[in-house]
């Protein structure tokens, strides 16, 4: 278990990467922190790792406070972004590292290496050296080395985003089973949303230091809190558009619709609707945007259909085929939608 | 590939590379063949000899040899560049090189500026300010110790002029290292840290072997630089009783001060070879069997 409290941390020339971040990771959890450059999300994996010092609060790893502890006192492994996979050392020499300096006796060290090696399917490159071995395979070297040593907890800092679009898919699969049989605790750094979806059994949102929003993959999905979290989330953008609160109606796009129950009127009403989650429809409907379909592109099973309404675009998917041609009026009927109150999701 | 990449022709090639064979021919073919045949004379500044040279074979080289003048001047060169360029400079610079690293305070800024003026002041200047520093009875070191009357030039000459040469030559090592330090990926020694490696192995096995080869062209420069370096006389002038006579400085004695011109030309063709057995062994050293395979490595993963 790896316990945050009240972490902050300033960089010499005033910047604040972390703001006062609390948070519990909980045991064999594999836990993502996502977010654009630049919110902290490496500086917060780096200080949970004791690479940086934090300016002020605690941090505890099985309840055991680590805050003034050195790197190489916290028990934890850490795989980068580019590996750090020794170049002169073979792969051997390379898993068994940590056991080296901790001073484990050769014979049982090999014997290790070779073990976790076995179950990394690197059985066949022990006596090779990094140089001669591929992108997934020097991964899988440094997830070994990561291995090997036992730690309290992993430590990945963007693990997937060295590998070409095809290795990544079947490298997520691959950590997902093995961190799933290893059942040790996880936390991995991501900008790539659709990674952090896919792996993590919870998420936080960072932006600007500090955590948006903690949650399950379905949560963060379903539920963005913030108009931030839901333009971050989601492999085709959601659609966020301005509304005007009318006593029991909601202006949108040219669209009246119900107002959901005790919506009070806000400086900034937010309707927002995924593209999966809207029909299209060909008839006029009156709880449904009105425009002339302008641009599609082609996802392959679906399509994203980009709609022109009076003052804003809207984009919607459909299934592949039932797009109509570029020009035709359309209406795009919303199924599930969330409202946000000056950037932040009411919940009726 | 072609032979004629430049596609300049055979001609206009020749004239290109002409000026610059001309200059290495009349500045250094020359004069180390003139060198060569100067040791097989008895050739002298002064005097018959110096009118008609006789050809004596290589009995210079034989009483240069036999000369404990000689041997003892070997010696304290060998001392001198053990002392002031493997383990002074070289150890030092190194060490700072690898303090400094990834810092950009004033306090560094300030170290660098202060080490990189040592470098860049004129032997001449330099000489007088440490003049400055050991005299005897004025002197700013005797100053600082409360050991007024403390002949350092005289009692310590060897140690003297190993020292001045740290302080004077440690700003090469130091930028060289820098620049070496700034290759080691910073997550390779953060992999070493989370596996609780200290300094000294991380040192072992992730920073040399990175710089292994930097670590080699620095000692082979600055071993060379050294062996052959004159400055010392500014400050000891090989004294005193030859106990700061470095081998510059002994053929300077011969060759200028005694007028044997001959013997001197031998000694400074013996130092030439001494400099090439040195200079055999680093790129031997470099070209050893770890070095093609940090070449390899080097050349990233063929993904």
């Amino acid at each position: 278990m790896i316990s945050l409290h009240d972490l902050t941390k300033i960089f010499p020339g005033g910047v604040r990467a972390l703001d006062g971040i609390d948070l519990t990771v909980a045991d064999g959890e594999f836990f993502a922190l996502l977010g654009p450059s630049g919110c902290g999300k490496t500086t917060l994996l780096r200080t949970i790792a004791g690479l940086e010092t934090p300016t002020s609060g605690k941090i505890s790893i099985n309840d055991t406070d680590v805050t003034a502890l050195p790197p190489g006192n916290r028990d934890l492994a850490m795989v980068f972004q580019d590996y750090a996979i020794f170049p002169h050392m073979d792969v051997t020499t390379n898993i068994a590292y940590p056991l080296r300096i901790k001073k484990v006796p050769r014979a049982q060290r090999t014997a290790k290496a070779a073990e976790v090696a076995a179950r990394l399917s690197l059985t066949e490159l022990l006596h090779r050296r990094p140089a001669e071995l591929s992108g997934g395979q020097q991964q899988r070297v440094a997830l070994a080395r990561a291995i090997a040593c036992h730690p309290a907890a992993f430590l990945f800092d963007e693990p997937l985003s060295n590998l070409d679009a095809r290795l990544r898919l079947e490298a997520r699969t691959f950590l997902k089973r093995l961190q799933r049989e290893l059942a040790v605790t996880t936390v991995f750094v991501t900008h790539d949303q659709a990674e952090a979806l896919a792996l993590a059994d919870r998420i936080a949102v960072m932006s600007h230091g500090r955590m948006v929003q903690v949650g399950t993959p379905t949560e963060i999905f379903h539920r963005p809190a913030t108009t931030f979290v839901a333009s971050f989330i989601g492999s085709t953008p959601m659609n966020l558009l301005p509304a005007r609160l009318a006593g029991a109606a909601l202006h949108v796009a040219g669209a009246t619709l119900p107002a959901p129950a005790g919506l009070t009127p806000a400086d900034h009403l937010t309707y927002g609707v995924r593209p999966e989650y809207m029909d299209l429809s060909l008839t006029e409907r009156p709880d449904a945007f009105p425009g002339v379909i302008s641009v599609l592109e082609n996802l392959g099973t679906h399509t994203l259909v980009t709609l022109e309404t009076p003052g804003t675009l809207i984009q919607l998917v459909v299934p592949e085929g039932d797009e109509p041609p570029i020009g035709t009026p359309a209406w795009a009927v919303p199924r599930r939608a969330l409202i946000y109150r000056d950037q932040t999701l009411h919940t009726p | 590939m072609s032979g004629d990449a430049a596609g300049l022709g055979k001609g206009r090639a020749t004239a290109f590379v002409l000026p610059a064979l001309v200059l290495i021919t009349v500045f250094l073919i020359f004069p180390a063949l003139w060198t060569i045949y100067l040791g097989l004379t008895d050739y002298r500044l002064t005097g018959l000899s110096a009118a008609n040279p006789r050809i004596v074979g290589l009995d210079n080289y034989t009483g240069a040899l036999g000369d404990p003048r000689f041997r003892t001047s070997l010696w304290l060169t060998l001392l001198y560049v053990g002392g002031s360029a493997i383990v002074g400079q070289a150890g030092l610079g190194f060490a700072l090189a690898w303090i400094l690293r990834s810092r950009t305070g004033a306090v560094s800024r300030l170290v660098e500026g202060v080490v990189l003026l040592s470098w860049i002041l004129p032997s001449t200047v330099v000489g007088f300010l440490w003049f400055a520093l050991l005299d005897r009875d004025d002197g700013t070191l005797n100053a600082l110790l409360h050991t007024p009357g403390f002949a350092w030039l005289l009692d310590h000459p060897l140690l003297s002029i190993i020292v001045f040469n740290v302080w004077r030559g440690t700003a090469f090592s130091m930028m060289l290292y820098s620049a070496a330090l700034e290759n080691v990926p910073p997550s390779h020694l953060e992999t070493a840290r989370l596996a609780d490696a200290g300094v000294p192995q991380q040192l072992r096995d992730v920073v040399f072997p990175r710089i292994r080869r930097h670590v080699l062209t620095n000692l082979l420069l600055i071993s060379l630089w050294t062996f052959n370096d004159f400055t010392p006389f500014v400050l000891t002038g090989g004294g005193p009783e030859g106990r700061s006579e470095i081998l510059p400085v002994y053929v300077y004695r011969v060759a200028l001060r005694d007028g044997e011109l001959g013997v001197g030309a031998a000694i400074s063709f013996l130092i030439l070879l001494i400099n090439l057995v040195f200079a055999l062994a680093y790129l031997r050293l470099l070209r050893g069997r770890n070095g093609r395979r940090e070449i390899a490595a080097a050349g990233g993963p063929h993904t």
